[in-house]
C-alpha cells in the first residue's frame, strides 16, 4: 500500500465509500432506477386518440357517427354542463358545439387540444365534402436519438454528476468536521491540499462505474447510443465531476451542521435541477434568462454531454463548456481552500 | 545550564465573544515545562484546560501571549513543529468504516519518521483488533486508538486532552501504562484531566487550574503536603433535638473549635457534613469523639482517607472538581 500522505487518504476515501451501502445505492442504483423509470413513462407508443366531446343536439348522433368512423378518435356525446365541467378536468381534449356551424370548445394553450382542433375539423371539413387541394404522402421515421429517452439520458448523467459531487463532498466534509475529524487531520502534519485533492480525486474515481453503468443502461434498456467517442464523454464527465467537486467543497467549507450544508446544497441545486436541461430543454427559457442559464455549470455539461452522445460532437467543439467547467471547479476549490474551517 | 522547555508559555489569554459579552477562558496563564517531564493540566469542567491546550497545540490562536513549543512560536502551516509532536484531543470520532491498522497508517503517513502502524498497534494492545471496522471499538480500545495515532509519529511531545475521560477503570490503567511508558522514554506529556487520581499517579507535576488561571503549581506530593496533614476524616452528626445530620445538627460545632482539636490542621463545614484534614488521625479521632459526646452530638456517619489531589483544589476554590463527585 502506497505510504505517501495522498494515496492514504485517497484509498482511505474510496474504502469508506464503498464500505456503506446506502451510498452505493443513491450513487449507483438511483439513477439507473430513474432512468429506467422515466424511459418507460415516456416511451415511444402509437399517436394518442384523440378525446373528443360533443354537445348533445339533434346533430350531434351525427357529427359522432362522422367522427367514431375515422381512426384516432374517442368520442363521446355529454350535455353541455357535463361537457363544460370535463373540459375543465382534461378528460376530454376539445368540446365540438355542433349547428348550423361547428364551434370548438378548446384551450389553446393545451398542446393536445390544440392537435385535436386541427383533426377534429380536417375530419369534419372532408366528411362534408372538402378536397385536397394538392396530393401529400407520409414517410414516418423513429429514429434513435430524437426521442425522449435519448435527450434524458445525458440530462441525468449530469445531474447525477452534480449530485454525486455536491452531496458527495459536501455531507462527507460537514460530517467529518463534526466527527472532530478534521480538526485531528490538521493537528498532524498532513498538507491541506492533500486532504481536499483527495476527496475531489475520490470523487472522480466513484464517478466512473456511475458513469459506466448510466450509459450502459440507456444502451442496453433504450438503444441510446452514444455517437461521439466514449473517451470525450468519459473526460468530459471527469470534469463535470471535479467541477462539481470543488463547487460541494465550497459549499461545505464553513458549515457546522448536517442541517446547514443540506440547506445550502439545496440553494446551490434547485436553479440547476430547474433551469440546466436535466428533463426539459433549457431553451424553453426566455432569452433574457439564457445568458445565466448557459453560465450554470450544470448547463454546460449537459449541453457538452448532450452534443457528444447525440450529435457525436468532438472534443474540440465542446473546448469552451470544458474550460467553463474547470473555471467553475478551479475557483471553487482555490475559494475552499482560503475558507476552509477545520474545526 | 537550565533544562530545555518543552513547552514555554507566558501571559496566555483567550477571549471569546458571547451573546452575554465577552468570556475569557484563558485568562494570563504562564507554564514551563521542561523536557522529559509529565505534566498535567488539572481543573473542572470549564477551567479552560481544553482552550490552553489547543493553543498549546496551535490549533487556536491565543488573544495575546506567548507561546513556544519545543522551541518554536506557532507559525501558518508550522509542518516542522507537527513532524514532532503527537496529539489526542478530547474526543475524535475516527471514521467508522476504516479499520484500526487503516487508520494507523493513514495516520502514519503524514509523518516522515515513526514506527510502524504494527508497532504502534501493538503498543496499545490493539493488535488482535488489526482488522476490525473503527465503528465497531469499545469506547476504552476508541481511545486507544486515538493515543495510537497521536504515538504513530514517535513525537518528541504527546498531548493527550482528557484521555480516559468516561472509561471504564481497567480502560484507563491500561492507558496508564501507555502513556508512563512514553514518558520513560524521556519524551515530554501534556495532560489534561479532571481526575484526581489520573495526576496523582502519571503527572511529575501538575498545574490546577480554575478560571483560565493557573492556582498552584508543583509536584502532586507537595501541592497535598501543603495542605498541612495527610488524612481527611470526614463525619456528620446529629443530636441535640434536631432531626437530620450534617449543619443543623452540628450546630455546637464551629471550625475555630474544631481546629483547637489536636493533630486537626484545617476544618471545612459543608452540606453534608464536616471535614478535617489531619497530621495523625488516631490523635484526632479519639478527641473528636469526646467533644461530640460533650456537646451530646451522635456521629451519623465517620470515614477517614489520605488527602488527594481533590481536597488540595477544594481547599483553594472551595469548590468540588466536578459537581456530580464528591471528593472519595
Amino acid at each position: 500500500m502506497s505510504r505517501h500522505p495522498l494515496g492514504q487518504l485517497l484509498v482511505s476515501r474510496l474504502k469508506e465509500f464503498f464500505r456503506e451501502p446506502e451510498a452505493i445505492f443513491w450513487v449507483y442504483g438511483f439513477p439507473v432506477l430513474l432512468a429506467i423509470g422515466l424511459g418507460i413513462a415516456f416511451r415511444e407508443k402509437p399517436p394518442d386518440q384523440v378525446r373528443v366531446d360533443v354537445v348533445r343536439s339533434e346533430t350531434s348522433a351525427a357529427v359522432s357517427t362522422t367522427l367514431s368512423g375515422r381512426p384516432g378518435f374517442l368520442v363521446e356525446v355529454h350535455d353541455e354542463a357535463e361537457c363544460a365541467v370535463r373540459l375543465r378536468m382534461g378528460r376530454t381534449d376539445i368540446t365540438v358545439v355542433p349547428g348550423a356551424s361547428y364551434q370548438y370548445v378548446y384551450d389553446r394553450t393545451r398542446p393536445e387540444s390544440v392537435l385535436a382542433r386541427a383533426r377534429v375539423d380536417d375530419a369534419l371539413q372532408r366528411a362534408a365534402g372538402r378536397a385536397d387541394a394538392v396530393g401529400t404522402s407520409d414517410r414516418p421515421v423513429t429514429q434513435p436519438g430524437s426521442r425522449y429517452i435519448d435527450f434524458l439520458i445525458p440530462g441525468l448523467l449530469g445531474m447525477n454528476l452534480m449530485g454525486g459531487g455536491l452531496w458527495g463532498i459536501g455531507f462527507v466534509t460537514v460530517d467529518m468536521r463534526v466527527r472532530k475529524l478534521l480538526k485531528r487531520l490538521v493537528a498532524t502534519p498532513m498538507k491541506k491540499t492533500h486532504f481536499l485533492i483527495a476527496m475531489v480525486g475520490s470523487r472522480m474515481i466513484f464517478g466512473l462505474p456511475e458513469i459506466a453503468l448510466l450509459l450502459a443502461a440507456g444502451w442496453l434498456l433504450f438503444e441510446v447510443a452514444v455517437r461521439g467517442s466514449l473517451a470525450t464523454v468519459l473526460l468530459i464527465s471527469m470534469v463535470g465531476a471535479v467541477s462539481f467537486s470543488g463547487l460541494g467543497l465550497l459549499v461545505a467549507c464553513r458549515a457546522q451542521k448536517i442541517e446547514t450544508v443540506s440547506g445550502l446544497m439545496n440553494l446551490v441545486m434547485l436553479p440547476m435541477w430547474l433551469l440546466s436541461g436535466i428533463f426539459f430543454s433549457s431553451e424553453r427559457f426566455p432569452a433574457a434568462a439564457q445568458p445565466f442559464i448557459q453560465a450554470l455549470p450544470l448547463t454546460m455539461l449537459n449541453e457538452a454531454l448532450r452534443a457528444v452522445i447525440l450529435e457525436g460532437a468532438t472534443l474540440v467543439s465542446q473546448a469552451g463548456r470544458l474550460a467553463g467547467l474547470a473555471l467553475w471547479g478551479g475557483v471553487s476549490f482555490l475559494l475552499a481552500l482560503r475558507w476552509f474551517r477545520w474545526s | 545550564m537550565p533544562l530545555p522547555l518543552a513547552i514555554r508559555c507566558a501571559g496566555l489569554t483567550k477571549r471569546y465573544e458571547s451573546r452575554t459579552g465577552p468570556v475569557d477562558a484563558v485568562n494570563g496563564l504562564d507554564l514551563d515545562v521542561p523536557a522529559g517531564e509529565c505534566f498535567g493540566l488539572l481543573g473542572p469542567n470549564g477551567a479552560g484546560k481544553t482552550t490552553t491546550i489547543e493553543i498549546l497545540e496551535g490549533l487556536l490562536p491565543p488573544t495575546s501571549g506567548t507561546v513556544e513549543v519545543l522551541g518554536m512560536p506557532w507559525r501558518r502551516g508550522n509542518d516542522e513543529l507537527r513532524q514532532r509532536i503527537g496529539i489526542s484531543l478530547q474526543e475524535t470520532r475516527f471514521a467508522e468504516k476504516l479499520s484500526v491498522a487503516e487508520t494507523i497508517a493513514l495516520f502514519r503517513s503524514f509523518y516522515r519518521k515513526g514506527m510502524e502502524p504494527d508497532a504502534a498497534m501493538d503498543l496499545v494492545s490493539l493488535g488482535e483488533k488489526k482488522r476490525a471496522w473503527v465503528g465497531k471499538l469499545s469506547g476504552g480500545q476508541k481511545q486507544r486508538l486515538a493515543v495510537a495515532c497521536a504515538l504513530v509519529g514517535d513525537p518528541d511531545l504527546l498531548f493527550l486532552d482528557e484521555p480516559t475521560t468516561g472509561l471504564d477503570p481497567q480502560s484507563r490503567r491500561q492507558l496508564w501504562e501507555i502513556i508512563r511508558g512514553f514518558g520513560a522514554r524521556g519524551r515530554t506529556v501534556l495532560l489534561t484531566t479532571h481526575y484526581m487520581d489520573e495526576a496523582e499517579r502519571l503527572c511529575d507535576r501538575v498545574a490546577v487550574v480554575d478560571h483560565g488561571k493557573v492556582i498552584a503549581l508543583g509536584p502532586p506530593a507537595e501541592l497535598i503536603a501543603r495542605l498541612g496533614g495527610e488524612h481527611v476524616v470526614e463525619f456528620a452528626v446529629s443530636g441535640a433535638g434536631k432531626e437530620g445530620e450534617g449543619r443543623d445538627g452540628a450546630a455546637a460545632l464551629d471550625e475555630r473549635a474544631l481546629l483547637a482539636l489536636p493533630a486537626v490542621s484545617a476544618a471545612r463545614i459543608e452540606a453534608t457534613g464536616i471535614s478535617l484534614t489531619v497530621t495523625q488521625p488516631h490523635v484526632a479521632i479519639p478527641s473528636l469523639l469526646s467533644k461530640l459526646r460533650a456537646e451530646s452530638l451522635e456521629l451519623a456517619r465517620l470515614t477517614t482517607r489520605h488527602v488527594s489531589l481533590e481536597d488540595v483544589f477544594v481547599n483553594l476554590t472551595g469548590r468540588h472538581l466536578r459537581d456530580d463527585q464528591a471528593p472519595s
